[in-house]
């Protein structure tokens, strides 16, 4: 099929699915909005510069059944699918193929403290007043035709509510599941508002529960007010034959504190999208990602920090390993805009080839417009340094092992960043495992598959 | 304001105000063919210039190409539309008879080489520089070519060259920028008018710098030249590039395409002043200058290196690149862009490893000021078959006030895990520190930004030849001394 082919089944499914369902007018209003604005859009190619890496053209390219309505589940969830990281005091919820999943029939959860968490459907049916002031406020003039996808079949993922001084003491755990017979595309929405000074931590889980091909196209928006301080962490896991898109955007307004991670341990294709938006002075933001790709995986970051007021502070990081056929990409863009003096904005990308087939593209790009600014960006690809190794190989160490600890050694940056101690641990370990050969993911998987 | 801010804004203006000092117009004769681009275009380019029946039938095919690519616009750059019909193709100055001797060269245009600094006539013999300058697209003269045929090196202008070498150059011709390369390298290979060429044979060291100038003089007029120069086994070769125009209200399009091929350890080492005009402080007229620049290094243990000056032209959109094919094969790039008023500078270089041991280093210095837009875009590519490539790249970038952008956008493509990879960059003003620091010991602001500015730019201006480095260093003079954001 080609590509307007494409675009007309999904405009076709969009009139007999999604026309046609009973929510309010500003859902309506967004989704009608968003369908034009994709079919006018259309998937990008190669052509275009930013998916210069990454073809996705071609993931759209089979047929593929497209989740438009929650399905029934034979199994319970909660049976078969158990977080493995140990004492994690956090509260979990789940998506299943992007609908909201609850085990007991509760759809929304408010706490003492004010704040709402549960599903996006259900909230824009409860809290009209609160979600259409900020659903796809970030995202509705965004290029990204695959976020007007998202847009055009917005119906359910999480939201996640702190209002004005909340904080959530524990974190949230988000555990998006991929589980099928047969071969999806699922599409969720995740909406998260802090308000003046609210603080929590996130962290989004996404798992591929069985071994059909998937496709993810995952959008959340991050609005972060006022003196808020916001953690997001987003592990990545899922099996080689699923193909996940995730576009994050975030709104920072003044004095405001928010730090993404996003550690991609598994994933056939997958493509991160971060947008970040800093629109009052005194923001921070640390924006970092870790890559272990093997096989012939794709990793494709792609970071765009705008600081369009001054005064304001980011830094980025991301490292990765590739190994065997991998192919790993960064484009990570800091804008400073005029008038944004006293800019600080650094950017960093990392990269280890491990075999002569694994592949590294990298673009880190600084597009400057004030002049009293501190921006650096570096980038380096390269392997294992051969004095490090001969160091620990003269005092007895094996040469696996030594690679094994030099490697570990430079995950352990990211890994560090994380602020949930029993994440962290867990995590730390996860990443010792991968690099180990040994596949963690298959700790907690069912599938029994010898991959 | 402050007193010391008032001081450095009223710097800022006089040095950013400061008019072309190139811009003239020589009243020399001219031969025009009519405007328009078109197949018979081509065909007439060809026939004035008696080409043999190959060269007109790569121009066709580059032509036939050209008409189904269309205007890329993947740069950082605002590219006002470009009347391709509205371009006269060829300029040359009317040839009477066939020059003998200096005195038969039209006085004026003498004079304007003598405007421009490069003396054409026997003192340049003085110098030890080759000149070779071509002049709206035709070369007029080019001297020392007896010295120089002793050793065996040929250095002449590229129809001279298809008269007398037709082997050689059919040979090279295209050979790193094929015809289909891009829009303007297509649209070169159609309607090239001329240029230099340049081999030199096998072991033989050019005693002196080899040196073109081109100089646009006739309104309305694209320049379209083309060099090739050719590096036999264990040759070495300097060879410089100087480019002013006068001072015309349209923007005039350049489109040019330099060729080069380093044979087995042979040396090719290129420098480009570029000081085209580059429009008025309104941003009216200037230059375009879109360029595709190129070499190989063909055989083992070959260099090229370029190392290019630009203050000119309103656009500037060049990437000279090394293709790293032989083992052991260098490339280097080391740029000053210097961008001021409402100019544009969309450049880099292109870095391809594929031999194994091959080795790159680009450095370039971009300096912004006015409201213009300055980026450096490069590419950095290991190829699979490239063991224990390495590469560094430093991009730094310094903003003179506040309206101005610079821009860094590096494609890192690595194919190979023996192969490591560095680039970083840097973006600031001038520190007031250092300002200080020179101010503190009776050095005046205006004296203290030049000299952060030359030492700034030293790395690169250091690789530049003698005569070269002096004129770059009045260049940035000229446009930076005293300078603060």
């Amino acid at each position: 099929m080609s590509n307007l082919e494409h675009i007309k089944e999904f405009k076709d499914l969009y009139s007999s699915k999604i026309e046609g369902i009973d929510s309010p007018d500003f859902v309506q209003e967004i989704r009608k909005k968003s369908i034009e604005a994709f079919t006018s859009k259309g998937f990008p190619n190669r052509k275009n510069e930013d998916y210069k890496y990454t073809d996705i053209e071609s993931v759209f390219n089979k047929n593929i059944h497209k989740v438009t309505e929650p399905r029934e589940t034979e199994v319970k969830l909660e049976e078969i699918f158990k977080c493995d990281v140990p004492d994690l005091d956090a509260n979990a919820i789940t998506v299943l193929n992007g609908f909201y999943y609850s085990p007991n029939g509760e759809m929304l959860k408010t706490f003492d403290n004010g704040v709402i968490v549960g599903s996006l459907a259900a909230a824009i049916n409860e809290y009209p007043d609160i979600v259409s002031k900020y659903l796809n406020e970030l995202c509705k003039d965004s290029k990204e035709s695959l976020v007007s996808l998202n847009s055009a079949f917005l119906q359910d993922g999480i939201f996640l509510y702190a209002p004005k001084g909340a904080v959530i003491d524990k974190p949230l755990q988000i555990v998006h599941l991929m589980m099928d017979a047969s071969d999806i595309m699922a599409q969720h929405r995740n909406l998260f508002v802090f308000e003046q000074g609210a603080e929590g931590k996130v962290v989004i889980c996404d798992h591929s529960l069985s071994p059909a091909n998937f496709i993810t196209n995952s959008v959340t928006e991050i609005i972060a007010a006022e003196k808020s301080n916001v953690e997001v962490i987003r592990m990545q896991n899922e099996h080689n034959e699923s193909k996940q898109f995730t576009n994050t955007f975030v709104k920072q307004r003044k004095d405001s504190k928010v730090v993404l991670n996003t550690l991609t341990l598994h994933g056939g294709v997958v493509r991160n999208n971060v947008f970040v938006d800093m629109i009052d002075e005194d923001c921070e933001n640390y924006t970092y990602g870790l890559y272990l790709a093997d096989r012939n995986q794709h990793v494709d970051n792609f970071t765009y920090i705008n600081h369009a007021k001054p005064n304001c502070v980011s830094n980025q990081l991301y490292k990765g390993i590739m190994d065997d056929e991998a192919t790993g990409a960064f484009t990570g863009r800091i804008y400073v805009a005029k008038d944004a003096q006293k800019t600080e904005a650094y950017q960093n990308n990392n990269n280890i080839l491990l075999t002569d087939d694994a592949r590294m593209r990298s673009k880190p790009q600084l597009e400057i417009y004030a002049d009293d600014v501190k921006c650096s960006h570096g980038s380096t690809s390269g392997q294992l340094d051969e004095d490090a190794l001969f160091y620990m190989k003269a005092r007895g160490i094996g040469d696996k092992e030594a690679r094994m600890l030099l490697m570990f050694a430079f995950a352990q940056e990211i890994i560090s960043k994380i602020s949930i101690v029993p994440l962290y641990e867990r995590v730390h370990d996860l990443v010792e495992k991968r690099l180990r050969g040994e596949l963690s993911r298959c700790n907690n998987c069912m599938m029994n598959c010898k991959a | 304001m402050s007193n010391k801010e008032n001081e450095q804004e009223k710097i800022l203006n006089e040095v950013t105000e400061t008019d072309y000092k190139y811009g003239f117009v020589t009243d020399i004769e001219n031969e025009y063919i009519p405007k328009g681009l078109s197949e018979e275009t081509v065909r007439l380019i060809s026939a004035k210039k008696n080409e043999p029946e190959w060269l007109l039938e790569f121009r066709l095919k580059a032509f036939r190409h050209f008409l189904t690519l269309e205007m890329p616009d993947w740069a950082h750059l605002n590219i006002p539309e470009i009347d391709l019909q509205d371009v006269i193709y060829y300029a040359a100055p009317k040839k009477k008879k066939e020059l003998k001797s200096m005195d038969e060269v039209d006085p004026e245009l003498r004079a304007t080489f003598e405007k421009l600094g490069i003396p054409l006539d026997e003192q340049k013999q003085l110098s030890g520089v080759a000149v070779d300058a071509v002049i709206d697209s035709v070369s007029v003269k080019t001297t020392f070519k007896d010295t120089l045929a002793e050793l065996g090196i040929i250095f002449c202008s590229f129809s001279e060259a298809v008269a007398d070498h037709p082997d050689l150059v059919k040979k090279h011709l295209g050979s790193v920028v094929p015809y289909t390369d891009n829009y303007f390298g297509a649209l070169n290979s159609a309607v090239f008018s001329d240029g230099s060429f340049c081999y030199i044979p096998k072991g033989v060291r050019c005693p002196m710098e080899l040196s073109t100038y081109f100089r646009i003089n006739a309104a309305n007029t694209g320049q379209f030249e083309r060099t090739l120069i050719v590096a036999d086994e264990e040759s070495y070769v300097s060879y410089l590039e100087g480019c002013t125009a006068p001072q015309r209200d349209e923007n005039q399009l350049h489109a040019a395409i330099v060729e080069i091929i380093a044979e087995k350890d042979a040396e090719v080492k290129y420098s480009t002043v570029q000081n085209w005009y580059p429009g008025d402080k309104n941003g009216v007229g200037g230059i375009y200058n879109f360029v595709t620049k190129r070499g190989i290094c063909r055989g083992d243990n070959s260099k090229i290196s370029w190392t290019q000056v630009e203050t000119g032209s309103a656009i500037t959109w060049k990437y000279p690149s090394c293709i790293l094919k032989g083992n052991n094969s260098i490339g280097e790039f080391y740029s000053v862009a210097l961008t001021n008023n409402h100019q544009q500078a969309d450049t880099g270089t292109k870095m391809i490893h594929i031999g194994k041991n091959t080795k790159s280093t680009i450095i370039s210095k971009g300096i912004s000021a006015g409201v213009s837009q300055n980026s450096y875009r490069g590419l950095v590519k290991v190829l699979k078959g490239a063991e224990n490539a390495r590469n560094f790249s430093q991009c730094d970038s310094l903003l003179l006030g506040d309206k101005c952008g610079a821009h860094t956008f590096p494609y890192l493509e690595v194919d190979n895990r023996s192969a490591i990879v560095e680039h970083e960059a840097t973006t600031s003003k001038i520190s007031e520190d250092q300002v200080f620091y020179c101010n503190q010991r009776g050095i005046n602001t205006e004296d203290a930004i030049g000299l952060i500015v030359n030492g700034y730019a030293k790395e690169v201006l250091n690789k530049l030849p003698m005569e070269f480095a002096v004129e770059a260093q009045k260049l940035l003079q000229i446009s930076l001394e005293g300078s603060v954001g």
